[in-house]
């Protein structure tokens, strides 16, 4: 049985409430107030995860979001998070975890063995070696990133809520340790909203771990008082388990709130996680600091851990490291971690401090008396134990520390406490694009000039001194609230007599010598996370990554989820001495946010599934429902695809409807057409200026096709538009473009015309639109005005083929217009909305005698591409002139209109431009692809010059064989010619081009 | 994410806006008489500036007006926003 490391009392854990949890399926009891990672420590586990490149066997190096090592998955199956941090999971009753990365097991992982061919696995290696020949790279990446293992994401939906919030706040503050709570305390009596976020379940960051007593009352009596205060003010926000991940502008910041990941499983009705987005006057950045590791030989050892994070541990926890601690450091910061572990009767084996000189720290002057050796000057030269640490050779250094001297000697030990030095966390910061500067004291970035209204305070500024953090943040706080126009009347600072010392120097020794040199035998880690070393760093500077941002993207180094929190520093000071440079002349990375990493269930919140994205319907839409339609997404509609009956194909279906609409009659919802009500006395100038052709001499009651182009000349939209009155037009625009259409009106009535007189509305769904097409369209109306006058002369003099009329059709008062999108017999019948149910059944009554057939979106396709009409999106992409869609006759020479300088531009009147044309495939079977490429020759080997695509397909049941629309390049000259379409089975089809009117190309059906 | 003062509605988010490009381009009168290069200019070609930027945005998903507002590129602040037909204001806010 494994021993345990907890302490018999003390940390912040309620040793009466134990709790139950797995490991890799095996049963460990940890207690309330754990996390994972101070549970498993606590049980002597020591070993928890493969490392990402050559499963290294690793344990947990830290103690909050910077962890590197231990990433599990937590719970299962649909609930399952994959590369969840073990230091950031609080422990629950029946809490499953599992290691990642490794296989058929921790212990035993068959990918260790890269470890051993590490030597040709240096930086860069994937490039070097797997990108040749190019397309393979695919294969092999597959396969590199099973071996490597991220995690396995969860394989059903996620079953929990997920809540999204937005927020207004006076000051935010990020971070409640020190710092932050003294900004909230300082800020919230100001009577200003403050919101106050911190990562963890409790507020009072290092307070919680911190031995030291403030002014009589423990650190965290302290913190607990002033969260008690805060929570008094109504003004003050608190949240816990809140990580602020991203910082955007104009002081927008995200928050990932984690609700319910502290429970087995959300209470009813409240979310797992929430994503606040909130908008600040003022922001304080109290975040912290990140600990840095010592890059020595073999230092990634289970067992081997921040400093700060074993003081967290034993403080908090009340969980030793291990039962025999060697304290490795570069500055005083770890010499507390000695006194508290010998408090607690723990064995330090000694402290190695890299510095010659005895530390001035407070803490430092105890050691005599607590009998504990420090060997100053000295190294850790290299490690022993393999799935756990045994022991650590020790060394002197040189005079100038650049190699180990003397004898080695052996000190056995299970852990390694190190310290290299704290990097503030100017994460945020940064991504708020302040600018950073170098500290040489404490060989740090610290923050420099702000951008966006934010403070830094506490430890992310550098001020690593307790006292200094309390009142940092009190000013902070104050003058956050002060600039969002917030005093106190009556000052209160209750702040605590916190007597630190100053910390004394860093000596940076960046790789720590060993016997052999870097990158011979043992390894330096700078990366645990992308298992980075000093040899690669050291490498990439040699082959001349000269910069620090392809110095990282090349070794990945300070990728990953931990985003090198705790490798950048060390990363870039090697960096730095291979190039000769100093620091800050080498530059840091940018930071970009999430600060860690956020679910995508927080990011996508309720917006899945039917609330992804809005759903229009037609008044219609139940009935297509009940008819069992399938339907097709066009913009945010669903219409009517086609309408199967009982064992029909799709291709059945739509044969039978095409052949309905030709032969008799069929009717169409076409509600979803854009529709825009134009009025005023500028409305036909409106028109002229808008479309390509002439509007001003079209009479009442008649109605005109149009085009629109960008002032590029491209085509931008198309559409029947129909003069109502003398100030009064009804466009139609492509369904699901109405949008688009009536904001580019109202750009042109706005900014380049506002004294025109014309308003622009849109009416879409004001109307409910049925189209009544086929050589019986006008006895189907007759019948249905059996009884009731249409107040309509149907006559075809009478109403001719582009006209509108008012009447009342099936009782109903009714818009009808004569216009064809089919090329038949065609009339569009608008009534009220709410008629539209009503409009359409009474159709199909009155119809029935002719057997009328609804029809739906693809037969409705398949009798435009009949007729060559072009579908705004399939024939045009952007790229297309209406020259090339061959509608020169569309084109005013009276007027000028938006793109007309554009179509007599040179490259607009080449030849060889790609124009519309029809192509019949020599097998009339043969239906080509959509976006098929074209070729001028019978296809050899590539490379084959494409000379345009196939842009509309379909086999017509009118002709009985497949017909296709195209852009071809110089295609109306072109006529008669054959072309050729390779296929994807690396045959190709022989086509004629033609003209693309394949059916009744002198329009006869439509005027009869 | 932006904060725009719409001169309408007042400060809203930028999601309710939608981008229109640099302001201050008028129409060329008499399009046919410029030479290629010309309406080329007026078309594509449009001022990159790190710094002051004076372009228009639009309300859509709000009163749904066009206004100008003068933004530093590389800050992202919005130095102040005017209707259409007002001159760039030259102060800060
Ligand atoms: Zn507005």
């Amino acid at each position: 049985m494994t021993r345990s490391f907890r302490t018999g009392e003390g940390g912040r854990i309620d040793r009466s409430k134990p709790i139950g949890f797995t490991f890799d399926g095996k049963t460990y009891a940890g207690f309330a107030g754990d996390t994972l990672a101070s549970a498993l420590l606590a049980n002597g586990v020591r070993l928890v995860a493969r490392s990402f490149k050559y499963h290294r066997p690793r344990g947990i190096f830290s103690a909050g979001a910077e962890e590197p090592n231990a990433l599990v998955r937590v719970g299962d199956g649909a609930r399952a998070l994959p590369n969840t941090r073990a230091t950031q999971v609080e422990l629950y009753e029946g809490l499953a975890a599992y290691s990642q990365n490794n296989w058929p097991s921790l212990r035993f992982d068959a990918g260790a063995a890269a470890n051993l061919f590490s030597r040709l696995l240096p930086a860069g290696f994937y490039y070097k070696t797997f990108m040749r020949p190019k397309r393979m790279w695919q294969w092999y990446e597959r396969r590199i990133r099973r071996a490597a293992g991220m995690g396995r994401a969860p394989d059903a939906p996620d079953p929990d809520l997920y809540d999204k919030r937005h927020a207004h706040c006076d000051v935010l503050i990020v971070g409640g340790g020190p710092a932050g709570l003294s900004a909230a305390l300082a800020a919230g009596q100001t009577g200003a909203r403050v919101i106050l976020a911190d990562e963890q379940s409790e507020f009072g960051g290092t307070l919680l771990g911190e031995t030291g007593k403030l002014g009589g009352a423990s650190a965290a009596d302290w913190a607990a008082d002033a969260v008690a205060e805060l929570s008094a003010m109504p003004e003050v926000r608190l949240l816990p388990r809140a990580t602020v991940f991203g910082y955007y502008d104009h002081n927008h910041l995200g928050i990932a709130e984690r609700v319910a990941d502290h429970l087995p499983a959300p209470t009813a009705g409240t979310p797992r996680q929430r994503l606040w987005k909130v908008r600040a006057k003022q922001v304080v950045l109290a975040a912290g600091s990140h600990e840095r590791p010592l890059v020595f030989a073999d230092n990634d050892r289970p067992g081997i851990m921040l400093a700060g994070a074993a003081r967290s541990y034993l403080n908090r926890y009340g969980v030793r490291a291990g039962s025999r601690v060697l304290i490795f450091t570069n500055n005083d910061s770890a010499y507390p971690l000695a006194v508290d572990l010998a408090a607690a009767g723990g064995d330090v084996a000694a402290v190695v401090d890299l510095r010659p000189a005895a530390s001035q720290h407070p803490a430092a002057w105890r050691m005599d008396e607590l009998k504990i050796e420090v060997l100053r000057g000295y190294a850790v030269a290299g490690t022993k134990g393999r799935l756990r640490l045994k022991s650590a050779t020790v060394m002197a250094l040189n005079a100038d520390g650049n190699e180990v001297a003397g004898g080695a000697r052996e000190i056995a030990c299970d852990a390694i406490a190190m310290s290299g030095g704290w990097s503030p966390a100017v994460h945020l910061f940064s991504q708020s694009r302040g600018a950073l500067e170098y500290d040489e004291v404490l060989a740090a970035f610290v923050p420099g000039r702000a951008v966006q209204a934010t403070r830094s305070a506490g430890a992310c500024n550098g001020s690593f001194d307790l006292h200094r953090c309390f009142l940092e943040g009190f000013d902070a706080g104050k003058a956050a609230a002060a600039d969002a126009g917030f005093t106190a009347e009556d000052e209160q600072r209750p702040l605590p007599a916190a007597t630190q010392a100053k910390p004394g120097p860093v000596r940076m020794i960046n790789p720590v010598p060993s016997i052999r040199p870097v990158g011979q035998g043992p390894k330096h880690f700078v990366d645990f996370q992308n298992d980075v070393t000093a040899a690669d760093i050291g490498l990439a500077a040699r082959e001349g990554y000269a910069s620090v941002e392809h110095t990282k993207r090349y070794t990945t180094t300070g990728m990953g989820t931990d985003q090198g929190k705790t490798s950048s520093l060390n990363a870039l000071g090697l960096l730095a001495d291979q190039l000769a440079l100093a620091i800050p002349d080498v530059g840091a990375t940018t930071f970009r946010p999430p600060y860690t990493p956020v679910t995508f269930g927080a990011l996508a919140g309720r917006d899945i599934g039917e609330l992804y994205a809005p759903l229009r319907r037609t008044p219609m839409q139940r009935w297509h429902e009940d008819a069992g339609a399938a339907f097709e997404d066009v913009g945010q509609w669903k219409r009517p695809f086609y309408y199967p009956r009982r064992s029909e194909t799709k291709e059945q279906a739509v044969r039978r409807e095409v052949l309905a609409v030709r032969n008799s009659v069929g009717i169409l919802d076409a509600s979803t057409l854009g529709k825009i009500d134009i009025k005023g006395p500028d409305a036909a100038a409106l028109l002229d200026w808008i479309y390509t052709n002439d509007w001003a001499r079209l009479g009442v009651g008649r109605c005109r096709y149009g085009v629109m182009c960008r002032e590029d000349g491209m085509v931008l939209d198309d559409g029947v538009t129909a003069r109502l009155g003398e100030e009064h037009f009804l466009m139609h625009t492509t369904s699901g473009n109405a949008e688009r259409v009536s904001a580019w009106l109202e750009e042109w009535l706005q900014t380049e015309w506002p004294a025109m007189r014309a308003r622009c509305t849109v009416v879409t769904e004001h109307y409910a639109t049925v189209a009544v097409a086929g050589p019986n369209a006008r006895r189907l109306l007759a019948a249905l005005a059996a009884g009731i006058d249409l107040g309509i002369d149907m006559g075809n003099a009478a109403f001719p083929h582009m006209s509108v009329r008012e009447g009342v059709v099936a009782g109903i008062p009714a818009r009808v217009f004569r216009v064809s999108y089919t090329g038949e017999l065609s009339y569009e019948i608008n009534v009220k909305a709410r008629h539209g149910l009503t409009l359409w059944r009474a159709l199909l009554t009155a119809g029935e005698r002719f057997g009328v057939m609804p029809f739906g979106t693809e037969a409705m396709h398949v009798l435009r591409a009949e007729k060559g009409y072009i579908m705004v999106g399939q024939e045009t992409d952007g790229t297309v002139t209406p020259l090339d869609l061959g509608m020169e006759r569309a084109i005013s020479t009276r007027k000028d209109f938006l793109g007309k300088r554009s179509l007599s531009r040179a490259d607009m009147t080449k030849p060889d431009r790609k124009q519309l044309v029809g192509l019949l495939t020599e097998d009339p079977d043969d239906v080509l692809p959509e976006g098929a490429h074209i070729v001028a020759e019978q296809p050899g080997k590539p490379p084959l010059q494409a000379q345009g695509h196939v842009t509309s397909s379909y086999y017509s049941p009118t002709l009985g064989r497949s017909i296709a629309l195209a852009l071809l390049r110089g295609g109306r000259g072109q006529l008669g010619r054959q072309v050729f379409v390779p296929r994807e089975d690396c045959g190709s089809s022989a086509a004629t081009v033609v003209d693309p009117a394949f059916y009744d190309p002198k329009g006869v059906r439509l005027h009869g | 994410m932006l904060r725009i003062p719409c001169p309408f509605c007042g400060p809203r988010d930028e999601s309710e806006f939608a981008y229109g490009g640099e302001a201050h381009i008028a129409r060329p009168e008499n399009s046919w008489t410029l030479s290629d290069g010309d309406w080329a200019d007026y078309v594509f070609m449009r001022t990159n500036p790190k710094g002051r930027h004076a372009e228009r945005w639009r309300h859509s998903h709000g009163c749904g007006r066009w206004f100008n507002a003068l933004r530093d590129t590389a800050t992202h602040e919005i130095v102040a926003t005017y209707r259409i037909g007002e001159p760039t204001p030259t102060g800060r806010r």
